[in-house]
């Protein structure tokens, strides 16, 4: 086990002052590192540009973070079932081109049922998905690789060359992603009761911890009496619903929606869900902390740009900060089988 | 339970057939259960093992009918990659004969220069694939390489200096991959969706927003160029020896037998004294070279150096590999099956456009050509467990 002692090496330098104890139960809590680096990002661009936490700054912090925060929730879902879903951009771009047509077709709609429609139009294009997988019993990554072009292939067809603008919808839905409570954003106060919702049902209530059960063992979970096919499905559906809604909210938030909305999205998404401690094989990770990665990795482009950083050197250090986010994860991973094992060979 | 079942076979197998009948009957529906449960309280589970020698002696009721593997010939000729090149021919004969342009060497020519990059890539990822890993960064070190390309070039580096240092970049890396993903253990999708923001941004880093177009004009007209009147590219001849290393390397070299060990159970390879660290390494470093050479020839075949050439290759690829009937769980897979999975999808799309089928469908067949080929045998073996059921439950009835 070379691994061992190379990768407990590393775990030191981190905040010095900590106690081993104290270090090893910090480095435990999986979305600490990403909230610390949250943080630190945060004060150093503060620190050298004030601008960059005036109530418009922070307010442009939340709205970029919004819909991808929402988007990493339930990618979460579907990462801790040992799951993988490649085809939300696509899900995302289809629902906001048809918010965009809802519009125009029917003007005086109200705006809730709208949300209802998206929600519901991503949700069966989720249990699509969900339903390949599990009854054909065919890999996510192939089946979510294919309905990614299939998805983006409708939309294509659909939208053609159209594309609506702000101009063709109520502004009562174009301010939602404008108008504030409490210097909130509506629509990432949307996302932040989302974020709450799925958390309470991830931690509290038997199907949720169902989830982690079989991303941990597919086949223990099966033995042990859990619906793993319901559970799956309700994974993929929730994960559409989801995508639904953040395509309900692209729509109000962004000026323009057509055939290409939300290409290359499923990446960032998966990023996210990485940078915010979910382990990609399933079985671990919080939807909190797929928040806050989320956040993290649309703040680093404002701070770049408030630091006056050169724009181009943004991408690279979103990915130094996925790769350091996998060492963590993995160090992490490492300390606690060792501790497992020396409890086992104390109890002997 | 079972010394009663080996004691009982000799006597009744005579007679058994004959006397049971109505007395099995209730328990068809679910044989196993059945056998076990009745068998302390009465006889039936003796006499069901009796009326059928061939099933031995344990276990009565799943030897039934057991399927076929296919030898030989039948094998090669039913395979998953045969399959997968009938259809590429049963395509390219219907497209020749209903689309009035297809046939012709013009078209075999940008065909091909269409498919390369696609091709070359395919061949490194589909060793990963079967090794069981993944790697999403290809398109990104293409794009890396193609930037590096462009300001090298533009620095007034001799090009053949500029073509090594692509190379080697391309090498470095497929390097840094391997390591974190063969000697750290780092889970590969996890580490490549990292590396493929990181090269993308240092292609970005080196050229940013600016284009090089002005390569000599002699090598970019030679990476268009076709041989004779075929309408064959004439870099198509490298890409064959490669085609051809790769084939040689993952199915008749021992390397080569260890990735599909390696990809069906790490464990067991490591037991059979295959080097798995090594082996991912030396599998990384190949897909980051080969990617370097697809970055080449998309600069020079484009005549544009930039950072976002190649952009979302990876999916393509991966999609093109899939089809050719590598499993995403590794262990399973062939060169030949993938090259008929990149033609296909390749002639497919050429054979639309030239029919004037827009953009939108060719999206559209791709996705669902994928999901069709991993569903379709899915569901070839459920119908045939189906099947197979129905016959162990039929069979105790006389």
């Amino acid at each position: 086990m070379s691994l061992d002692s190379k990768s407990a090496a590393p775990a030191h330098p981190t905040p010095g002052h900590h106690r081993p104890s104290a270090l090893a139960s910090f480095l435990k809590l999986r979305e600490l590192p990403v909230i610390l680096a949250l943080v630190v990002l945060v004060a150093v661009t503060a620190a050298l540009n004030p601008l960059f936490l005036s109530e418009q700054g922070i307010k442009d912090l939340l709205l970029n973070a919004t819909i991808l925060m929402i988007l990493a929730v339930g990618q979460t879902l579907v990462i801790i079932t040992r799951n993988i879903d490649l085809s939300v951009g696509s899900i995302l771009g289809l629902v906001a081109f048809g918010t965009g047509s809802i519009f125009v077709a029917a003007p005086n709609l109200p705006i809730i049922a709208v949300f209802v429609v998206g929600m519901l139009f991503g949700a069966v294009l989720g249990a699509l998905n969900g339903l390949l997988i599990t009854i054909a019993k065919v890999p996510a990554l192939v089946i979510t690789l294919g309905t990614l072009y299939i998805f983006r292939g409708i939309n294509n067809a659909w939208a053609g060359g159209t594309q609506y603008f702000a101009g063709d919808r109520p502004e009562a839905f174009g301010n939602l992603s404008v108008d504030t409570v409490l210097g909130f954003p509506v629509i990432t106060l949307i996302a932040v009761v989302v974020v709450a919702i799925v958390a309470v049902y991830m931690m509290g209530t038997r199907p949720g911890r169902d989830l982690y059960a079989i991303g941990s063992d597919p086949d223990a979970a099966g033995l042990f009496g859990i619906p793993v096919t319901r559970r799956v499905l309700l994974a993929f559906v929730v994960n559409g619903l989801l995508a639904g809604l953040a395509g309900v909210l692209y729509a109000s938030r962004f000026n323009s929606v057509g055939a290409t909305t939300g290409s290359g999205l499923e990446l960032d998404v998966v990023a996210a869900a990485v940078v915010g401690g979910v382990a990609i094989f399933g079985g671990s990770g919080t939807v909190v902390g797929a928040a806050i990665g989320a956040l993290l990795l649309t703040t680093i482009t404002s701070a770049l740009t408030a630091l006056r950083v050169d724009k181009f050197w943004q991408q690279a250090i979103v990915g130094i900060l996925i790769l350091a986010a996998v060492v963590i994860d993995r160090i992490a991973s490492v300390r606690s089988a060792r501790k497992l094992r020396m409890a086992e060979a104390r109890n002997v | 339970m079972s010394d009663r079942l080996d004691a009982q076979p000799g006597p009744a197998t005579g007679s058994g057939s004959s006397v049971q009948p109505e007395r099995d009957q209730p328990e068809t529906g679910a044989p196993t259960k059945g056998t076990r449960m009745a068998a302390p309280g009465t006889r039936t589970s003796e006499e069901k093992t009796a009326r059928r020698p061939a099933a031995g002696k344990a276990d009565t009721t799943k030897v039934l009918a057991v399927p076929k593997g296919r030898t030989g010939a039948a094998r090669i000729l039913l395979g998953r990659d045969a399959i997968m090149i009938y259809v590429l021919v049963v395509v390219v004969l219907y497209a020749s004969l209903v689309i009035p342009r297809f046939a012709s060497p013009v078209t075999v020519g940008f065909l091909l220069l269409d498919v390369i990059p696609t091709l070359l890539i395919a061949l490194p990822m589909t060793l990963v694939i079967i090794s069981g890993e993944i790697d999403l960064s290809v398109a990104s070190i293409a794009g890396l390489t193609s930037a590096l390309m462009g300001v090298l070039w533009q620095g007034g580096m001799p090009i053949a200096l500029v073509l090594v240092i692509c190379v080697l970049a391309g090498l470095v890396a497929g390097a840094f991959n391997g390591v974190l993903i063969a000697y750290l253990g780092l889970p590969s999708l996890a580490v490549t969706i990292g590396t493929l923001a990181l090269f993308r941004g240092l292609a970005l880093v080196v050229i940013g927003d600016n284009a090089v177009a002005n390569f000599p004009p002699g090598l970019t007209s030679f990476f268009t160029s076709k041989i004779g009147g075929t309408g064959i590219p004439t870099v198509m001849v490298g890409v064959v020896v490669l085609i051809i290393a790769f084939a040689v390397v993952l199915h008749f070299t021992p390397f080569g037998r260890g990735l599909f060990a390696l990809g069906y159970s790490k464990e067991a390879a490591t037991f059979v004294g295959i080097d798995v660290a090594r082996s991912k390494f030396l599998l990384y470093l190949a897909t980051g070279t080969v990617s370097a050479f697809a970055g080449i020839y998309w600069t020079l075949r484009y005549s544009s150096a930039r950072s976002d050439n190649a952009s979302g290759l990876e999916l393509a690829v991966i999609a093109a590999v899939l089809l050719g009937g590598v499993s995403i769980f590794g262990g399973k897979g062939s060169i030949p099956g993938v090259l008929a999975g990149v033609l296909l999808i390749g002639t497919i799309n050429y054979a639309l456009k030239l029919d004037r089928v827009s953009e939108v469908v060719l999206i559209i067949v791709t996705g669902s050509l994928l999901i069709l080929s991993v569903v379709a045998p899915n569901i070839g073996a459920a119908v045939q467990r189906a099947r197979h059921a129905r016959q162990v439950r039929a069979a105790p009835l006389p």
